[in-house]
């Protein structure tokens, strides 16, 4: 019996059998703690086989499909209408079934003081909600993926409502289950009409229609039922001027919440089902999501820079970074594409970081309040120390994860042909990287430089502990290495993206070969070139890429005559 | 294999810098320095082996290739690193200089708090300036150039209990940011129209295309220009570099006079093939240079801090630079660079040794009469003073001489002006530093040093050890003789044809700025003609800076206050002293126009349209729940009503649908 065509179950279904477990045990001592740090692990764990054994599966795609699928599973649930029980990942879902995995135990050892009571209810929600999210991102059946999408509302529901951190907790749970649920009502009509119209829910099979634009139905029809996708999406990212609950969420809810809360689970559905079963509307969308994406990155940055609260501020750091994944995948672009899968990661471990290290502060201080803070540099340097790295990693330091991300999305928004104003976008997104250094800096002045708050001055803080260095350094490491190693990502994101961008994704045929794409020359360069001389391929390809601009400028002029 | 060594180059000083960083907090001052000193010394060690290999070899170039650091279909970016004569020199200035600087810190920093985080970090700068200079494309050197400024950052605020350093690092990231916007931007714009960032690919097909002039070639050098003008603190983002003075001593020789800085005119002479091609950007950057030129040895004049004299001179000076790239002329910029990181990190030096023996004294008007008190510092700085103003035959003079010469030759009549002005306000103002603070009377109170310091803030240049007017450790003079001997000779590798030199450094430099395009070949090859006219015009500027050193003999020496009494009040002083009130401007221009658009937006995007929408939505609701909460009123009757009533809407319904099925009265309908 071979694991790989069970392993996705195996993935889901262990933190569900974990919950049932936490409940069953009593809530005393650090019962709770362990045995959800334990489940968790074990979770990460078995995700880990998916990178591990990721090039080795069979891969299974649908005639005509441009998407292709591994460790799938595929058995009829119900017979009529026909929902059949189908997982499989990607290159993307599957690095983020990884990164849900990897933030799950870490969001246990951030909350293993400051969750003080009642501590059944809330490991068990926390690990509810990472089953609805790790299903969410290997259903590949319509039906079974709006079951998961609605149980992810519930429980983080609950816990914001719950463990949330101020009196406003309830109106931030409220405000965060009617901004999610109303948009899901659209979905599940667009799904159902879908059904109507296709017979199925399953997304190869619609992808595959897709792509011969085979699925009945008046352009009208479509047009609407992929606003209806995209509008719930949209919410959930959510995109900039639709982040109504993500402030007060964030502001509100409880460490290990918030990390796993944001982002993911809105691109992830943009990426996988609208852009697949919907390309020809998307790509009517581009221009306003471009736009939507460059203005919410300088929004959210310039909104960080008048924020007292860090909450808040992470909030809306949390809006520009998500903005920017918006921007680069809607430009249909290998670079924005590509670029925007790695953010979604990258925002995952860079957000995260920054979430656990204020809450960290939250325990020492009990304020998340600027003013009442000031020159820790001197009480507890290590943190200080963890809190400018994982701030250089969110303003996109070269050499940290973020830079590679932005840097693609940026240069692949240059290069987009679905928006008439493509580079008017581009230096207004570009110019968040003033802003995000700004609201940054000034954030790491007033926590730990500068005179003592009040009341940092009168608590006594104490250095991270243990506990929280084995938290926070796996972070640093992932920093690092998605900053200098990110083709070890982006190889497998690639078939995913290039596709989406027009391409064929070139990356797996092997490194250093030079093969031929669209007419134009691949630019992997040769590996061996010792002397600095200009040799007759270079020429060749530069002359190509030359023409291929040309093409592009035209393409581009005629997109403005349309 | 030469070309694996490369790697070692910035990867020993990083390794410096991580021992340090984990371990440095646990180990002895001696440890911490020895770690940082063998670090340094082993990449210069590893330089000069490059240079004999170079020079011996004839070897032009040699580049090597790792693994893809960024692949997606159709792009990828390497880890590469290449050397040709360009880097080489830079190369050698920053190990050389940099090893120096590392071994004045081990004394100037001696008794400071956090001495492994100092080290750590000036490890850290080093390994980004190396790979800056090494990269091989655009990006890995934009890897360098944001880390460089990261190193600046972090060791500007240094001192982090006094909020002016804090302010001043950020102020410098937050600029340079501004910059690096432009990098980035021109970035875009390369992979968009060249496929790749790959320096070689991309002056290649700007070579193959002769028909490839301006245009979108303009718009990139542009770009590039902006992010220059941030990092090499150009009008108008040179507004950081004067704060930053704030950072300890060494730093500011080494980060905002030796090296960083200058890695705007790198990139300008790196990327020349581009502005060659866009006669537009190069006369922006001319006309940036020698304005920028001007412009901060104006403010140079007034200023009463010793360090922020220096560091507007640094302003000034690259000014010249950016002149020379702006009139071609990029061997003769990098041959200021070069002369300039000698005498400008000497100059700095030697002003931390003043700083030192003064016990954290940075107020030129209370110093004074210090010749014979620290007589090698004296004499050291006494040299660099003398190759800054242009006084020959003195590494400045050579240089300087060399960018005015090129300005008059291209035509430039009006730049060749500016910077002859220029020539004799630097000449001035430094030889009235000179004045002030070693000739004259002492206008400080032996007994007071330290103590008012030492109570302000301790960490300030904390010479908290105060012991009156002293002389450095030779571990801070032996650094400052070495480099007063460079400052004197180091313009020797270039003098002029027409003074029966040989110009070495323009002939070593050639291949790197004449292989591309060759339409510049006549543009960088030596002129051998003019020898007249350039023999003139040194010496008018020889006249230049000896009328500046006159200027400031007779106000300071010969008649001192004189001139200060007549010029402070005035409106034009004034004027000057206040920086002409930029950096008022920028802030209420920028940061409270920023902010002020922020807090608009939050007031109309955030509370009106954002959470307004939700609140509207949420009234809505309540308002017609609570409508309809009236027809569950609980009386019989009036459900009965509501019964009657749906069932007539129904019945109608149903009358009209079948109506309008039926063909006559359909068919009436649809008239």
């Amino acid at each position: 019996m071979n694991l790989d065509h069970s392993i996705l179950s195996l993935i889901v279904f262990t933190p569900l059998a974990g919950a049932l477990l936490l409940a069953l045990l009593p809530d005393r001592g650090r019962t709770q703690q362990w045995a959800a740090l334990a489940v968790t692990l074990v979770t990460f764990g078995l995700t880990l086989h998916l990178p591990y054994y990721f090039a080795g599966t069979d891969i299974s795609t649908t005639f005509g499909s441009p998407l292709g699928f591994r460790f799938v599973t595929d058995v009829p649930w119900i017979a009529q209408p026909a929902i059949r029980y189908h997982l499989g990942v990607d290159g993307l879902s599957m690095w983020l079934l990884v990164l849900s995995g990897f933030l799950a135990p870490l969001g246990v050892l951030a909350s293993w003081n400051a969750i003080g009571s009642r501590r059944k209810l809330f490991y068990t929600l926390f690990l509810l909600q990472q089953v609805a999210m790790l299903g969410v991102f290997v259903s590949l059946d319509l039906f079974l993926y709006y079951a998961f999408w609605e149980l992810s509302l519930v429980p983080m529901a609950i816990l914001i409502a719950t463990f949330g951190r101020t009196d406003n907790r309830r109106r931030a749970a409220i405000k965060f289950f009617l901004y999610a649920f109303i948009p899901s009502a659209l979905l599940l009509v667009g799904m159902l009409w879908l059904y109507t119209a296709t017979g199925t829910f399953q997304l190869p099979t619609l992808s595959a229609l897709a792509a011969t634009h085979s699925i009945p139905g008046t352009s009208h029809a479509l047009w609407l039922c992929s606003l209806a996708f995209l509008v719930a999406f949209a919410v959930k990212v959510p995109v900039f001027p639709l982040h109504g609950w993500l402030i007060d969420a964030i502001a509100e809810g409880p460490t290990a919440a918030i990390m796993v809360l944001a982002g993911k689970l809105g691109l992830y559905s943009i990426l996988r089902f609208s852009f697949a079963i919907f390309p020809d509307q998307m790509h009517y969308a581009a221009p306003v999501m471009i736009a939507l994406g460059a203005i919410g990155i300088v929004y959210g940055a310039c909104m960080a820079l008048i924020q007292n609260d860090l909450k808040r501020l992470a909030g809306f750091s949390t809006l520009g970074h998500l903005s920017f994944c918006v921007l680069g995948i809607f430009t249909f672009t290998v670079n924005g594409v590509d670029g925007g899968m790695y953010q979604i990661l990258n925002h995952g471990i860079s957000g995260g970081a920054l979430f656990l290290l204020m809450g960290f502060l939250y325990e020492r201080y009990g304020t998340y309040d600027m003013r009442d803070l000031g020159g820790l540099s001197g009480k507890l340097p290590w943190m200080v120390t963890l809190f400018v790295i994982t701030a250089l990693s969110n303003v996109g330091l070269p050499m940290l994860n973020s830079f590679v991300g932005e840097f693609l999305i940026l240069s692949g928004s240059a290069q987009t042909v679905w928006s008439h104003h493509a580079m008017l976008w581009t230096t207004l997104a570009t110019s968040g990287v003033i802003f995000s250094a700004a609201y940054l800096l000034t954030m790491i002045q007033r926590v730990f430089y500068a005179d003592l708050g009040n009341i940092s001055a009168e608590r006594r803080g104490w250095d991270l502990t243990a506990r929280e260095h084995i938290a926070l350094w796996p972070f640093v490491a992932l920093f690092l290495f998605m900053g200098v190693a990110s083709p070890y990502f982006t190889k497998t994101l690639d078939l995913l993206g290039a596709p989406y961008a027009g391409h064929t994704s070139t990356l797996q045929s092997g490194e250093g070969q030079n093969a031929t794409m669209d007419g134009h020359t691949n630019h992997m360069q040769p590996a061996a070139e010792s002397v600095l001389k200009v040799n007759d391929v270079a020429f060749a390809s530069a002359d190509t890429r030359l023409l291929r601009s040309k093409t592009l400028s035209s393409a581009n002029s005629q997109g403005a005559a349309r | 294999m030469p070309e694996h060594l490369l790697w070692f180059i910035p990867l020993l000083p990083f390794t410096g810098f991580l021992l340090n960083g984990f371990i440095g907090r646990k180990l002895p001052r001696s440890g911490v320095a020895a770690i940082a000193l063998l670090f340094t010394a082993l990449p210069a060690a590893l330089v000069a082996w490059l240079w004999q290999y170079m020079l011996s070899t004839g070897t032009l170039a040699i580049t090597a290739n790792s693994r893809p650091w960024i692949a997606v279909t159709g792009f990828d970016v390497r880890f590469a690193f290449t050397v040709d004569h360009l880097t080489l020199i830079m190369l050698g200035v920053i190990t050389g200089v940099g090893f120096l600087i590392h071994l004045y810190s081990i004394g100037y920093m001696a008794h400071e708090e956090g001495y492994w985080r100092f080290f750590a970090y000036l490890n850290l700068f080093m390994f980004f300036m190396l790979v800056l200079v090494l990269a091989q494309n655009f990006l890995l050197l934009f890897v360098g150039w944001e880390g460089v400024g990261l190193a600046s950052y972090l060791l500007i605020g240094f001192y982090w209990h006094k909020p002016a350093a804090n302010a001043a690092g950020r102020k410098a990231f937050v600029v340079n940011r501004v910059g690096d916007f432009g990098f980035l931007l021109a970035m875009f714009l390369l992979i968009k129209h060249f496929g790749t960032l790959d320096f070689t690919r991309i002056f290649a097909a700007i070579q193959l295309h002769p028909g490839l002039q301006g245009g979108f070639l303009t718009a990139i050098a542009l770009l590039l220009v902006v992010g220059a003008a941030g990092k090499s603190a150009q009008i108008p983002l040179y507004v950081w570099l004067p704060d930053a003075m704030e950072g300890p001593t060494p730093v500011s020789a080494l980060i905002h006079a030796a090296t960083m800085v200058t890695a705007g005119v790198y990139l300008v002479c790196r990327t020349h093939a581009i502005f060659d091609r866009s006669p537009y950007a190069l006369g922006i950057v001319a006309i940036i240079g020698a304005l920028t030129a001007l412009f901060a040895a104006s403010i140079g004049i007034v200023q009463n801090d010793i360090k922020r004299v220096l560091a507007y001179s640094t302003i000034s000076q690259l000014g010249y630079m950016f002149l020379g790239c702006g009139v071609a002329a990029y061997s003769a910029a990098v041959f200021h660079l070069m002369t300039h990181a000698f005498f400008k990190a000497l100059l700095f030096l030697a002003a931390g040794s003043v700083i030192h023996a003064l016990s954290g004294e940075q107020d030129m008007r209370k110093m004074g009469g210090l010749r014979k008190r620290i007589p090698v510092t004296f004499w050291t700085m006494s040299a660099g003073v003398l190759a800054i103003a242009g006084i020959p035959p003195l590494a400045g003079f050579f240089s300087k001489d060399e960018i005015l010469y090129r300005t008059f030759d291209s035509g430039h009549i009006l730049l060749w002006d500016i910077g002859l002005l220029t020539a004799g306000l630097t000449s001035f103002y430094m030889f009235r530093l000179w004045y002030k603070t070693f000739f004259g009377t002492e206008r400080f109170n032996e007994h007071d040093l330290g103590q008012v310091h030492a109570g302000e803030n301790e960490h300030d240049e904390g010479q908290a050890h105060a012991h009156g007017v002293h002389e450095s450790p030779w571990i801070m003079l032996g650094p400052l003789v070495i480099l007063a001997v460079l400052s004197v000779v180091g313009g020797w590798v270039g003098v002029p044809a027409a003074l029966h030199g040989h110009n070495e450094i323009e002939h070593f430099l050639a291949p790197v700025f004449t292989a591309t395009i060759p339409g510049a070949v006549e543009a960088a090859t030596p002129v051998e003609s003019h020898a007249g006219p350039e023999l003139g015009l040194a010496f008018t500027s020889v006249l230049v800076a000896l009328i500046g050193w006159a200027a400031a003999w007779f106000f300071y020496v010969k008649r001192p206050g004189t001139l200060g009494e007549k010029t402070i009040g005035t409106s034009p002083y004034r004027l000057v002293s206040h920086k002409f009130y930029i950096d008022e401007i920028y802030n209420a221009v920028f940061v409270q126009g920023t902010l002020l658009f922020t807090r608009a937006a939050d007031l109309v995007i955030e509370s009106g349209l954002v959470n307004g929408s939700g609140s509207l939505a949420a009234f809505v609701t309540r308002a017609s729940s609570s409508a309809t909460r009236r027809m569950q009123s609980g009386n019989i009757r009036s459900y009965a009503g509501w019964l009657a009533a749906g069932a007539a809407v129904v019945i109608l319904v149903m009358t009209y649908s079948v109506l309008a099925a039926h063909p006559l009265v359909g068919h009436a309908a649809t008239r």
